[in-house]
Protein backbone atom coordinates (compact mmCIF):
# COMPACT_ATOMS: atom_id res chain seq x y z
CA UNK A 1 0.00 0.00 0.00
CA UNK A 2 1.57 3.41 -1.05
CA UNK A 3 1.44 6.53 1.15
CA UNK A 4 -2.34 7.40 2.08
CA UNK A 5 -3.07 11.81 2.44
CA UNK A 6 -5.49 12.39 4.35
CA UNK A 7 -7.30 15.85 3.88
CA UNK A 8 -10.20 17.80 5.15
CA UNK A 9 -11.16 20.20 3.39
CA UNK A 10 -13.60 23.64 4.72
CA UNK A 11 -15.98 23.41 1.49
CA UNK A 12 -17.34 21.22 -1.30
CA UNK A 13 -15.36 22.71 -4.07
CA UNK A 14 -12.30 22.11 -1.97
CA UNK A 15 -13.34 18.36 -1.72
CA UNK A 16 -14.69 17.70 -5.43
CA UNK A 17 -11.10 18.98 -6.54
CA UNK A 18 -9.09 17.02 -4.37
CA UNK A 19 -11.61 13.85 -5.82
CA UNK A 20 -11.14 15.30 -9.54
CA UNK A 21 -7.23 15.92 -9.01
CA UNK A 22 -6.23 12.62 -7.32
CA UNK A 23 -4.97 10.21 -10.05
CA UNK A 24 -5.18 7.01 -7.89
CA UNK A 25 -8.33 5.86 -5.92
CA UNK A 26 -9.81 8.28 -3.22
CA UNK A 27 -12.62 7.70 -0.55
CA UNK A 28 -15.18 9.98 0.61
CA UNK A 29 -15.25 10.09 4.97
CA UNK A 30 -17.86 11.01 7.27
CA UNK A 31 -18.90 9.44 10.20
CA UNK A 32 -15.67 6.35 9.48
CA UNK A 33 -17.93 3.54 10.77
CA UNK A 34 -17.79 2.05 6.96
CA UNK A 35 -14.91 3.32 5.70
CA UNK A 36 -12.32 2.96 8.29
CA UNK A 37 -13.51 -0.76 8.57
CA UNK A 38 -12.81 -1.50 4.71
CA UNK A 39 -9.31 0.57 5.69
CA UNK A 40 -8.50 -1.63 8.28
CA UNK A 41 -9.40 -4.99 7.39
CA UNK A 42 -7.83 -3.86 3.25
CA UNK A 43 -10.71 -3.74 1.71
CA UNK A 44 -10.06 -0.65 0.18
CA UNK A 45 -7.26 1.26 -0.18
CA UNK A 46 -7.02 4.36 -1.46
CA UNK A 47 -4.24 6.73 -2.29
CA UNK A 48 -6.17 9.54 -0.48
CA UNK A 49 -8.99 10.30 2.15
CA UNK A 50 -11.41 13.26 1.50
CA UNK A 51 -12.71 13.81 5.17
CA UNK A 52 -16.11 16.24 5.07
CA UNK A 53 -16.66 16.81 8.54
CA UNK A 54 -15.25 20.57 8.82
CA UNK A 55 -18.15 21.85 5.18
CA UNK A 56 -20.95 22.77 7.43
CA UNK A 57 -23.08 22.72 4.38
CA UNK A 58 -22.75 18.39 4.89
CA UNK A 59 -23.31 18.95 8.37
CA UNK A 60 -26.40 21.40 9.07
CA UNK A 61 -29.98 20.22 9.71
CA UNK A 62 -32.39 22.81 8.52
CA UNK A 63 -36.02 24.43 7.57
CA UNK A 64 -36.59 24.78 3.43
CA UNK A 65 -39.78 25.39 1.74
CA UNK A 66 -41.78 23.89 4.55
CA UNK A 67 -39.74 20.47 4.29
CA UNK A 68 -36.40 19.71 5.96
CA UNK A 69 -32.73 19.83 4.38
CA UNK A 70 -30.11 18.28 6.18
CA UNK A 71 -26.62 17.15 5.50
CA UNK A 72 -24.71 13.96 3.96
CA UNK A 73 -22.61 13.80 7.28
CA UNK A 74 -24.97 14.81 9.54
CA UNK A 75 -24.57 11.97 12.45
CA UNK A 76 -27.32 9.93 13.76
CA UNK A 77 -27.65 11.01 16.98
CA UNK A 78 -28.02 14.33 15.91
CA UNK A 79 -31.45 13.58 13.76
CA UNK A 80 -32.63 11.08 16.80
CA UNK A 81 -31.85 14.54 19.10
CA UNK A 82 -33.51 17.12 16.59
CA UNK A 83 -37.11 17.29 17.91
CA UNK A 84 -38.82 19.30 14.90
CA UNK A 85 -37.29 16.45 12.48
CA UNK A 86 -37.68 13.81 14.86
CA UNK A 87 -41.39 14.93 15.71
CA UNK A 88 -42.48 14.97 11.58
CA UNK A 89 -40.63 12.00 10.19
CA UNK A 90 -40.87 9.63 12.64
CA UNK A 91 -40.48 6.64 10.10
CA UNK A 92 -37.09 7.89 9.08
CA UNK A 93 -35.86 8.24 12.93
CA UNK A 94 -37.48 4.91 13.60
CA UNK A 95 -34.90 3.63 11.12
CA UNK A 96 -31.86 5.78 11.84
CA UNK A 97 -32.17 4.24 15.85
CA UNK A 98 -31.72 0.86 14.43
CA UNK A 99 -28.56 1.80 13.24
CA UNK A 100 -25.70 0.00 15.89
CA UNK A 101 -25.16 1.08 19.03
CA UNK A 102 -25.21 4.92 20.40
CA UNK A 103 -21.15 5.00 20.09
CA UNK A 104 -21.99 3.57 16.22
CA UNK A 105 -25.14 6.16 15.37
CA UNK A 106 -22.94 9.19 17.12
CA UNK A 107 -20.33 9.12 14.06
CA UNK A 108 -22.94 7.28 11.22
CA UNK A 109 -24.73 9.26 8.91
CA UNK A 110 -27.62 8.32 6.51
CA UNK A 111 -25.09 9.50 3.65
CA UNK A 112 -22.92 7.10 4.28
CA UNK A 113 -25.32 4.70 4.77
CA UNK A 114 -26.31 5.25 0.96
CA UNK A 115 -22.65 5.61 0.03
CA UNK A 116 -21.88 2.23 1.78
CA UNK A 117 -25.31 0.79 -0.68
CA UNK A 118 -25.70 -2.18 1.56
CA UNK A 119 -29.19 -3.84 0.28
CA UNK A 120 -30.00 -4.03 4.01
CA UNK A 121 -29.27 -0.09 5.06
CA UNK A 122 -31.77 0.91 8.08
CA UNK A 123 -31.81 4.49 6.68
CA UNK A 124 -32.27 3.72 3.14
CA UNK A 125 -35.61 2.72 2.76
CA UNK A 126 -36.85 5.00 5.47
CA UNK A 127 -36.10 7.75 2.77
CA UNK A 128 -36.87 5.81 -0.02
CA UNK A 129 -40.49 5.94 1.53
CA UNK A 130 -39.84 9.87 2.82
CA UNK A 131 -39.73 10.52 -0.97
CA UNK A 132 -35.99 12.51 -0.40
CA UNK A 133 -34.23 13.87 -2.87
CA UNK A 134 -30.28 13.98 -2.92
CA UNK A 135 -27.82 16.87 -4.07
CA UNK A 136 -24.67 15.53 -5.30
CA UNK A 137 -21.77 17.87 -6.07
CA UNK A 138 -18.95 17.26 -8.38
CA UNK A 139 -17.15 18.69 -11.09
CA UNK A 140 -19.65 19.40 -13.02
CA UNK A 141 -21.73 21.25 -10.93
CA UNK A 142 -25.00 20.32 -8.85
CA UNK A 143 -27.33 17.58 -9.70
CA UNK A 144 -30.64 16.52 -7.89
CA UNK A 145 -31.43 12.92 -8.04
CA UNK A 146 -34.71 10.90 -6.55
CA UNK A 147 -32.66 8.67 -3.50
CA UNK A 148 -33.69 5.19 -5.49
CA UNK A 149 -31.31 6.49 -8.05
CA UNK A 150 -27.86 6.63 -5.70
CA UNK A 151 -27.09 2.59 -5.20
CA UNK A 152 -26.50 0.70 -7.59
CA UNK A 153 -26.45 -2.41 -6.13
CA UNK A 154 -24.29 -3.88 -2.85
CA UNK A 155 -21.35 -1.40 -2.27
CA UNK A 156 -22.20 0.16 -5.66
CA UNK A 157 -23.63 3.86 -6.34
CA UNK A 158 -23.96 6.25 -8.96
CA UNK A 159 -22.12 8.67 -8.01
CA UNK A 160 -18.69 9.64 -10.31
CA UNK A 161 -14.94 9.57 -8.88
CA UNK A 162 -15.77 13.33 -8.23
CA UNK A 163 -18.85 13.61 -7.04
CA UNK A 164 -20.12 13.95 -3.14
CA UNK A 165 -23.15 13.08 -1.77
CA UNK A 166 -24.47 16.34 0.15
CA UNK A 167 -27.37 16.33 1.20
CA UNK A 168 -31.15 15.00 1.29
CA UNK A 169 -33.72 17.28 1.11
CA UNK A 170 -37.53 15.43 2.78
CA UNK A 171 -40.66 17.87 1.05
CA UNK A 172 -43.22 19.29 3.17
CA UNK A 173 -45.48 16.87 4.80
CA UNK A 174 -48.89 16.95 3.87
CA UNK A 175 -51.55 16.98 7.08
CA UNK A 176 -52.73 13.15 8.06
CA UNK A 177 -49.36 11.55 6.81
CA UNK A 178 -47.85 9.16 8.71
CA UNK A 179 -44.15 6.98 8.25
CA UNK A 180 -42.73 3.94 9.85
CA UNK A 181 -39.65 1.32 9.56
CA UNK A 182 -39.75 -2.26 10.84
CA UNK A 183 -37.01 -4.74 10.60
CA UNK A 184 -37.06 -8.47 11.50
CA UNK A 185 -33.45 -9.40 13.08
CA UNK A 186 -33.04 -12.58 15.38
CA UNK A 187 -31.50 -10.27 18.20
CA UNK A 188 -33.46 -6.94 19.54
CA UNK A 189 -30.32 -4.94 18.75
CA UNK A 190 -26.82 -4.72 17.02
CA UNK A 191 -27.92 -6.79 14.04
CA UNK A 192 -28.69 -6.17 10.20
CA UNK A 193 -31.51 -6.46 8.96
CA UNK A 194 -33.25 -10.44 7.51
CA UNK A 195 -36.13 -8.03 5.79
CA UNK A 196 -37.09 -4.28 5.96
CA UNK A 197 -39.72 -2.56 5.49
CA UNK A 198 -40.68 1.69 5.14
CA UNK A 199 -44.12 2.56 4.61
CA UNK A 200 -45.48 6.26 4.44
CA UNK A 201 -48.83 7.02 3.41
CA UNK A 202 -51.03 10.21 3.29
CA UNK A 203 -54.71 10.30 4.23
CA UNK A 204 -57.90 12.79 3.14
CA UNK A 205 -60.09 13.91 5.58
CA UNK A 206 -62.35 10.54 5.35
CA UNK A 207 -59.73 8.87 5.79
CA UNK A 208 -58.80 7.67 2.18
CA UNK A 209 -55.20 6.78 1.38
CA UNK A 210 -54.52 9.56 -1.27
CA UNK A 211 -50.60 8.63 -1.17
CA UNK A 212 -48.31 6.18 -0.58
CA UNK A 213 -44.49 4.64 -0.81
CA UNK A 214 -43.00 1.61 0.33
CA UNK A 215 -39.65 0.44 -0.13
CA UNK A 216 -38.34 -2.92 1.25
CA UNK A 217 -34.37 -3.78 2.10
CA UNK A 218 -32.36 -6.80 2.20
CA UNK A 219 -34.54 -8.57 -0.29
CA UNK A 220 -32.77 -7.96 -3.58
CA UNK A 221 -29.20 -6.50 -4.61
CA UNK A 222 -30.48 -3.13 -3.34
CA UNK A 223 -32.96 -1.34 -1.60
CA UNK A 224 -36.36 -1.32 -3.75
CA UNK A 225 -39.53 1.20 -4.02
CA UNK A 226 -42.10 -1.07 -4.42
CA UNK A 227 -44.78 0.81 -6.80
CA UNK A 228 -47.03 -2.02 -7.15
CA UNK A 229 -47.14 -2.07 -3.05
CA UNK A 230 -48.06 2.04 -2.60
CA UNK A 231 -50.93 1.21 -5.45
CA UNK A 232 -52.40 -1.36 -3.03
CA UNK A 233 -53.10 1.52 -0.63
CA UNK A 234 -53.89 4.35 -2.47
CA UNK A 235 -57.48 5.08 -2.89
CA UNK A 236 -58.93 2.64 0.06
CA UNK A 237 -59.20 2.96 4.00
CA UNK A 238 -55.82 1.25 4.24
CA UNK A 239 -58.06 -2.12 5.69
CA UNK A 240 -57.56 -5.50 6.03
CA UNK A 241 -58.31 -5.97 2.39
CA UNK A 242 -55.36 -3.52 1.72
CA UNK A 243 -53.51 -4.67 4.05
CA UNK A 244 -53.63 -8.42 2.42
CA UNK A 245 -53.26 -6.60 -1.39
CA UNK A 246 -49.87 -4.85 0.00
CA UNK A 247 -48.44 -7.94 1.87
CA UNK A 248 -49.09 -9.61 -1.56
CA UNK A 249 -47.69 -6.66 -3.96
CA UNK A 250 -44.43 -6.72 -1.55
CA UNK A 251 -43.86 -10.67 -1.35
CA UNK A 252 -44.04 -10.32 -5.50
CA UNK A 253 -41.22 -8.02 -5.50
CA UNK A 254 -38.85 -9.60 -3.05
CA UNK A 255 -35.97 -11.37 -5.26
CA UNK A 256 -33.47 -12.00 -1.77
CA UNK A 257 -30.87 -14.52 -1.64
CA UNK A 258 -30.43 -17.66 0.63
CA UNK A 259 -27.87 -16.45 3.27
CA UNK A 260 -26.73 -17.47 6.73
CA UNK A 261 -28.99 -14.16 8.03
CA UNK A 262 -32.17 -16.07 6.44
CA UNK A 263 -33.82 -18.02 3.85
CA UNK A 264 -35.30 -16.78 0.51
CA UNK A 265 -38.65 -18.51 1.71
CA UNK A 266 -38.81 -17.01 5.27
CA UNK A 267 -37.42 -13.27 3.71
CA UNK A 268 -40.27 -13.46 1.30
CA UNK A 269 -43.06 -14.38 3.72
CA UNK A 270 -41.55 -11.85 7.13
CA UNK A 271 -41.16 -8.78 4.24
CA UNK A 272 -44.65 -9.05 3.85
CA UNK A 273 -45.67 -9.30 7.11
CA UNK A 274 -43.58 -5.98 8.24
CA UNK A 275 -45.03 -4.59 5.25
CA UNK A 276 -48.65 -4.91 7.05
CA UNK A 277 -47.19 -3.96 10.38
CA UNK A 278 -45.26 -0.61 9.09
CA UNK A 279 -48.35 0.27 7.20
CA UNK A 280 -50.64 0.16 10.55
CA UNK A 281 -48.43 1.94 12.53
CA UNK A 282 -47.94 4.72 9.34
CA UNK A 283 -51.90 4.45 9.48
CA UNK A 284 -52.06 5.25 13.13
CA UNK A 285 -49.12 7.69 13.24
CA UNK A 286 -51.66 9.62 9.96
CA UNK A 287 -54.40 9.72 12.18
CA UNK A 288 -52.38 11.55 15.30
CA UNK A 289 -51.57 14.74 12.72
CA UNK B 1 4.82 9.40 5.65
CA UNK B 2 3.64 13.22 6.55
CA UNK B 3 2.88 13.30 9.72
CA UNK B 4 -0.48 15.60 10.90
CA UNK B 5 -0.05 18.30 13.76
CA UNK B 6 -2.73 17.96 15.91
CA UNK B 7 -3.79 19.96 18.91
CA UNK B 8 -6.82 18.88 21.09
CA UNK B 9 -7.76 19.09 24.64
CA UNK B 10 -7.98 15.63 26.60
CA UNK B 11 -9.59 15.58 29.78
CA UNK B 12 -9.41 19.30 30.30
CA UNK B 13 -5.73 19.57 29.42
CA UNK B 14 -4.55 20.76 26.11
CA UNK B 15 -2.23 17.71 24.17
CA UNK B 16 -0.35 18.32 21.05
CA UNK B 17 0.62 15.29 18.73
CA UNK B 18 2.05 14.20 15.77
CA UNK B 19 0.40 11.19 13.54
CA UNK B 20 0.26 9.53 10.68
CA UNK B 21 -2.92 9.86 8.58
CA UNK B 22 -3.83 5.42 9.38
CA UNK B 23 -3.87 6.06 13.05
CA UNK B 24 -6.88 6.43 15.15
CA UNK B 25 -7.91 8.42 18.17
CA UNK B 26 -7.52 5.41 19.90
CA UNK B 27 -3.92 4.11 18.52
CA UNK B 28 -2.93 8.43 19.66
CA UNK B 29 -4.39 7.97 22.84
CA UNK B 30 -2.96 4.75 23.89
CA UNK B 31 0.59 5.38 21.53
CA UNK B 32 1.22 8.88 21.58
CA UNK B 33 -0.54 10.27 24.59
CA UNK B 34 -0.17 7.90 27.12
CA UNK B 35 -3.76 7.21 27.77
CA UNK B 36 -4.22 3.22 28.20
CA UNK B 37 -7.75 3.36 29.91
CA UNK B 38 -9.69 3.19 26.81
CA UNK B 39 -8.90 -0.86 25.36
CA UNK B 40 -9.16 -1.77 22.02
CA UNK B 41 -11.33 -4.78 22.09
CA UNK B 42 -12.44 -5.05 18.03
CA UNK B 43 -10.99 -2.41 16.51
CA UNK B 44 -14.19 -2.20 14.49
CA UNK B 45 -16.95 -0.72 16.11
CA UNK B 46 -18.72 -3.92 17.12
CA UNK B 47 -17.66 -4.08 21.08
CA UNK B 48 -17.36 -0.96 22.56
CA UNK B 49 -14.26 -1.12 24.68
CA UNK B 50 -12.50 2.31 23.29
CA UNK B 51 -15.69 4.44 24.52
CA UNK B 52 -14.68 7.78 25.19
CA UNK B 53 -16.67 11.43 24.22
CA UNK B 54 -15.88 13.66 21.41
CA UNK B 55 -17.37 17.11 22.27
CA UNK B 56 -19.55 15.43 24.54
CA UNK B 57 -20.92 12.43 21.98
CA UNK B 58 -20.51 9.40 22.80
CA UNK B 59 -18.01 7.52 20.55
CA UNK B 60 -15.92 4.30 19.65
CA UNK B 61 -12.41 5.95 19.30
CA UNK B 62 -11.01 3.08 16.77
CA UNK B 63 -13.27 4.79 14.78
CA UNK B 64 -12.33 8.17 14.56
CA UNK B 65 -9.26 9.03 12.68
CA UNK B 66 -7.11 10.55 15.16
CA UNK B 67 -5.82 13.78 12.68
CA UNK B 68 -9.63 14.94 12.95
CA UNK B 69 -9.96 16.36 16.29
CA UNK B 70 -8.11 18.85 15.91
CA UNK B 71 -9.27 21.35 18.04
CA UNK B 72 -11.78 18.91 19.69
CA UNK B 73 -12.62 17.96 23.50
CA UNK B 74 -11.87 14.38 24.26
CA UNK B 75 -13.29 12.78 27.69
CA UNK B 76 -11.68 9.61 28.58
CA UNK B 77 -11.82 6.89 31.84
CA UNK B 78 -8.46 8.49 33.16
CA UNK B 79 -10.23 12.04 33.23
CA UNK B 80 -13.61 10.19 35.62
CA UNK B 81 -12.68 10.38 38.54
CA UNK B 82 -12.02 13.70 40.50
CA UNK B 83 -8.67 12.81 41.90
CA UNK B 84 -8.89 10.07 44.58
CA UNK B 85 -12.54 10.59 44.69
CA UNK B 86 -13.79 8.19 43.01
CA UNK B 87 -16.95 9.06 40.17
CA UNK B 88 -20.32 7.93 41.70
CA UNK B 89 -20.24 5.24 38.61
CA UNK B 90 -16.98 3.91 39.54
CA UNK B 91 -17.89 3.19 43.09
CA UNK B 92 -21.41 1.39 42.37
CA UNK B 93 -19.26 -1.20 39.67
CA UNK B 94 -17.25 -1.89 42.70
CA UNK B 95 -19.86 -2.00 45.52
CA UNK B 96 -21.53 -4.21 42.69
CA UNK B 97 -19.19 -6.45 41.55
CA UNK B 98 -20.04 -5.21 38.40
CA UNK B 99 -16.66 -6.05 36.53
CA UNK B 100 -14.65 -9.47 36.74
CA UNK B 101 -11.47 -9.16 33.77
CA UNK B 102 -12.08 -5.51 33.76
CA UNK B 103 -11.54 -4.77 29.52
CA UNK B 104 -14.53 -4.03 28.97
CA UNK B 105 -15.12 -1.45 32.75
CA UNK B 106 -13.96 1.65 31.25
CA UNK B 107 -15.89 1.92 28.37
CA UNK B 108 -18.95 0.60 29.79
CA UNK B 109 -18.33 3.43 32.39
CA UNK B 110 -17.99 6.11 30.09
CA UNK B 111 -21.03 5.12 28.51
CA UNK B 112 -22.81 5.04 31.75
CA UNK B 113 -21.93 8.92 32.14
CA UNK B 114 -22.88 9.75 28.89
CA UNK B 115 -26.38 8.18 29.61
CA UNK B 116 -26.71 9.52 32.92
CA UNK B 117 -26.21 12.98 31.67
CA UNK B 118 -28.56 12.64 29.35
CA UNK B 119 -31.00 10.98 31.13
CA UNK B 120 -30.70 10.99 35.29
CA UNK B 121 -33.51 8.75 35.98
CA UNK B 122 -33.67 5.89 33.02
CA UNK B 123 -35.17 2.58 33.36
CA UNK B 124 -33.51 -0.36 33.61
CA UNK B 125 -34.49 -1.33 30.05
CA UNK B 126 -32.98 2.11 28.50
CA UNK B 127 -30.29 0.82 30.34
CA UNK B 128 -29.53 -1.86 28.54
CA UNK B 129 -30.40 -0.42 25.26
CA UNK B 130 -28.07 2.44 25.85
CA UNK B 131 -25.61 -0.19 26.46
CA UNK B 132 -26.16 -2.53 23.95
CA UNK B 133 -22.77 -1.35 21.81
CA UNK B 134 -20.67 -2.06 25.14
CA UNK B 135 -19.90 -5.68 24.76
CA UNK B 136 -19.00 -7.79 28.72
CA UNK B 137 -18.10 -11.42 28.33
CA UNK B 138 -17.73 -11.73 31.81
CA UNK B 139 -20.72 -10.42 33.77
CA UNK B 140 -23.55 -11.24 31.86
CA UNK B 141 -24.50 -7.74 32.62
CA UNK B 142 -26.83 -7.48 35.22
CA UNK B 143 -24.41 -6.23 37.69
CA UNK B 144 -23.02 -3.47 35.52
CA UNK B 145 -27.16 -2.67 34.72
CA UNK B 146 -27.53 -2.56 38.94
CA UNK B 147 -24.70 -0.59 39.00
CA UNK B 148 -25.45 1.94 36.76
CA UNK B 149 -29.19 2.55 38.49
CA UNK B 150 -27.96 2.28 41.43
CA UNK B 151 -25.74 5.18 40.70
CA UNK B 152 -28.03 7.14 39.07
CA UNK B 153 -30.25 7.16 42.13
CA UNK B 154 -27.52 7.81 44.48
CA UNK B 155 -26.51 10.60 41.84
CA UNK B 156 -30.67 11.66 41.86
CA UNK B 157 -30.68 12.72 45.37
Amino acid sequence: MGELRYEFPDTLDAAVALLAGESGAARVIAGGTDVLVQLRTDTIEPGLMVGINNIPEVRTISAENGGFRFGAAVTGMELVEHAAFAKTWPGVIDAVKLIGSIQIKGRATVGGNFCNASPSADSVPAMFAANAVATIVGAKGRRDVPVEDIATGPGRTSLAKDEILASFFLPKRPPHAGDAYLRFTPRTEMDIAVSGVSVCLALDGGGSCTTARVAIAAVAERVLLVDEAADALIGTPVDDAALEALAVAVRAACRPIDDKRGTKTYRIKVTGVLAKRAARIALARAGER
Amino acid sequence: MAKIHVSATVNGDAVDFLCDPEQTLLDVLRDELEFNGAKEGCGTGDCGACSVTLDGRLVCACLIPGAEVQGKTIETIEGMADGEVLHPLQRKFIEHAALQCGICTPGLLIAARALLERNPDPTETEVRYWLAGNLCRCTGYHKIVEAVLDAAEEMRT
